[in-house]
């Protein structure tokens, strides 16, 4: 089946053009990542998909599960299945981990018609989630990402993305601030995430993170769209190459 | 009602974002418009006071009448024509009620859809409930298990005609009649509000409550509480408040006095959730109060956390005068205001005593074309060595177009005492609130989840039961604060 339809993606902020033309289908299964120098809008991509406010679409179409979803909010995107492990994610002083965790899980449960869950057994499927990804409690008592590691950041993702349990997970740049055990970490606790009725769309710069998640097709980004598609081995070229000889190709 | 009045109120009411915008259909007894000395008499005939408490009443007319208005506060409001309210209103037939059975069942909906539990068998939470309609106190409950401890809990017209020598002692002895505008008025013409005695070394078994509510049109309520805690006892108050909506400003202007003696602990809360007006500032209520305690006994302890979501506007400043050596202060506060609310308040600490202590901690929350202002003072005398304040006063923004602002007033007169102060302001940023969306959550959502977490400090001072509520009304107080 399938889950994301990105055509002919135009998007700009300001003046300045971004997307120009970004084409992809993701279908249910298969693992996507997306390759490309710095500034070739990868986030951008990323946030325009979430249904960020700041950006101007100027032409194609977004369809998530065959619906589109040009026009929704981000929270009604996310309501579809959608997810984004951010970059940069974001602080939130005052509210901690757990409070955060348990906020998310209920307004989801809500909304696929399921009851919302009591302190302890919520905090119960919270904890489980979090040793897999060596998440501790006392993290879990800190304020959202305020003072947390590189690491921790992209955990504190990982965890999110876990308890909300995506159709299809756009991970951007998961594996920046990791060192090798936490990349080992993540990786596995995102192919654990990985089945037959799930997408996943995984934007890196290096090769590393794609020993960890294996990839059924790589996407070489620059200038806001995609100028090659192939295999796992298409990344293999672009980490002993650059991506050079992509840009000089076109 | 005029039949079209009627349809007009219930067209609001359906279309209403303020959850308490109803009004209650009763039978009332009212006076006459207006304030002259036969009002005053009026209210103390009604009352069947004896004639110290009407003489009590007519000095503070006259303080009054010579008094102005106070102007020094952060706020904006047309002029009120006190001859224009009414000063007393009840609904009919609450008079000598034994039991709930026999309240009219009306007022119990109503006290029922305020969220209110007033039935005995409902109130597994332990709380005893004093609920004052307009001007009248309309039932106490509990009253029984509490008279076994010697706690008196009861409507304050009642205290003043059982317990006259307590009255006429701690009346207006935290806040006299001259203290300001509002609390000579008060005096004046006060209907009911509740009164609490706890005996030497009792520790009250329960939580004490009143409810609040203004029904009747242009009413003013101008209620008097009056705490006393005795040597070595300890009592926890809870006070709630709303009113219906409507297009016109009513005035509310209470008088709450506390008195901790040697040792004793008073703990004051409270959830104010009065009428704020619509989103273009169209009505609301005048939310001008008076409450001070007074740490009169040496190790004394008063505590006042509020939460103060309604209002149009906000006059309000809970302190505490450190008398006893050791005392203990502390002001834990949220204030939201969102659309055309203003808000004015914060709190005196006022050191005399050896060794006293004092925290502040404010979070005020602006959001809409709202203004939000922390007024502080604290004061160190000569006489409180080594006494001690901590200040810490937060400000959120949500929006451009509301305003924040701290007015704080130091003095010490003491080399040995300490004072820090801290303060900071903050925004809610386009980025917290995507972050927020992206895992599913609703502007409103990810407003009330970030304004929770940064009041967390002060509704951890609430009493357990009142504390989901007050969570809960902070979202409905911020909603269609953002985009
Ligand atoms: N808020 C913004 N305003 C203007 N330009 C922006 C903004 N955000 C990103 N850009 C520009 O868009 C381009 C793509 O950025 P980004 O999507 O972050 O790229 P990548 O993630 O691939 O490194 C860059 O040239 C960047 O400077
Ligand atoms: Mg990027």
């Amino acid at each position: 089946m399938n889950l994301l339809n990105i055509d002919n993606l135009h998007a700009s902020i300001g003046d300045e053009k971004i997307l120009n033309g970004f084409s992809l289908k993701i279908n249910s299964g298969e693992t996507h990542a997306i390759m490309g120098p710095n500034g070739s809008g990868k986030s951008t991509l990323s946030y325009v998909l979430s249904g960020k406010d700041d950006y101007n679409v100027t032409q194609g179409n977004i369809l998530l599960k065959n619906e589109n979803i040009i026009e929704l909010s981000a929270d009604e995107r996310s309501k579809l299945g959608l997810f984004l492990a951010f970059q940069y994610p974001i602080e939130l002083p005052g509210v901690t981990g757990m409070t955060f965790l348990r906020t998310i899980i209920n307004s989801s449960r809500v909304a696929k018609g399921l009851p919302e869950l009591e302190g302890i057994e919520l905090v119960k499927i919270i904890r489980e989630k979090a040793t897999e990804l060596n998440i501790s409690q006392d993290m879990l008592k800190r304020f959202v990402n305020v003072g947390f590691s590189g690491g921790e950041k992209k955990r504190f993702e990982i965890l999110q993305m876990s308890l909300l349990d995506p159709s299809i997970a756009v991970l951007d740049e998961t594996d920046s601030g990791l060192d090798v055990d936490a990349l080992r970490t993540v990786g596995s606790g995102v192919t654990n995430l990985k089945n037959k009725d799930k997408g996943m769309l995984v934007i890196t710069h290096y090769q590393r993170l794609l020993d960890h998640i294996v990839p059924d097709f790589v996407h070489i980004m620059v200038k806001g769209k995609i100028l090659e598609s192939g295999g796992p081995d298409l990344a293999k070229i672009v980490e002993k190459e650059g991506y050079k000889r992509f840009i000089d190709a076109n | 009602m005029p039949i079209q009045e009627e349809t007009i109120e219930k067209v609001k009411l359906a279309t209403s974002k303020y959850k308490y915008g109803f009004s209650t259909n009763l039978d009332v007894d009212k006076a006459p418009k207006g304030l002259n000395e036969d009002i005053i008499k009026l209210i103390s005939s009604k009352k069947d006071e004896p004639q110290w408490m009407l003489e009590w009443r007519l000095k503070a007319f006259e303080i009054w009448k010579k008094m102005e208005e106070p102007d020094w506060a952060k706020v904006n409001y047309p002029k009120i024509d006190y001859q224009d309210i009414y000063y007393y209103s009840a609904p009919k037939n609450t008079e000598k009620l034994k039991s709930l059975d026999e309240v009219d069942p009306q007022l119990l909906e109503t006290y029922e859809k305020l969220g209110i539990p007033l039935k005995e068998q409902k109130v597994l939470a332990g709380v005893a409930v004093d609920a004052v309609f307009d001007s009248v106190s309309v039932v106490t409950t509990f009253r029984e298990q509490l008279a076994e401890k010697g706690v008196i809990f009861c409507p304050i017209s009642e205290a003043i005609k059982n317990y006259p020598d307590l009255i006429k002692k701690y009346i207006g002895s935290v806040i006299p009649r001259h203290d300001n505008y509002f609390s000579a008025l008060n005096s004046a013409v006060f209907t009911d509000g509740s009164f609490v005695f706890i005996p030497k070394g009792v520790r009250c078994p329960m939580e004490l409550s009143t409810y609040f509510r203004i029904n009747e049109k242009n009413t003013g309520q101008f209620e008097r509480t009056l705490i006393v805690a005795d040597d070595d006892s300890y009592v926890s108050y809870l006070e709630g408040c709303t009113a219906p909506q409507r297009d016109e400003n009513q005035l509310h202007a209470a008088v709450v006095e506390l008195v901790a003696h040697k040792n004793a602990e008073i703990k004051y809360s409270t959830v104010q959730n009065w009428y704020p007006g619509d989103e273009n500032g169209k009505g609301g209520i005048f939310n001008f109060v008076t409450k001070r305690g007074s740490c009169l006994g040496d190790d004394s302890k008063i505590s006042w956390t509020q939460v103060e979501t309604g209002s149009a506007v906000t006059w309000k400043y809970p302190s505490c005068i450190l008398h006893g050596k050791n005392s203990v202060g502390e002001f834990y506060s949220v204030a939201i205001t969102n659309n055309y609310q203003q808000a004015d308040t914060g709190t005196k600490m006022i050191h005399l005593g050896e060794n006293s202590k004092s925290t502040i901690i404010s979070k005020g929350i602006s959001a809409g074309k709202s203004q939000n202002t922390y007024r502080g003072k604290v004061l160190m005398q000569p006489g409180a060595k080594n006494a001690r304040n901590y200040t810490q006063c937060d400000s959120l923004l949500i929006g451009d177009q509301c305003g924040a602002h701290t007015v704080p007033y130091i003095t010490s007169k003491n080399p040995t005492s300490n004072i820090e102060h801290e303060a900071t302001t903050s925004k809610i940023s386009e980025d917290q609130l995507f972050y927020c969306l992206s895992r599913g959550l609703s502007e409103e959502e990810a407003v009330s989840l970030i304004v929770n977490g940064f009041c967390k400090e002060v509704m951890k001072e609430l009493p357990m039961e009142f504390s989901v509520e007050a969570q809960k009304l902070i979202g409905i107080s911020l909603e269609g604060s953002v985009g």
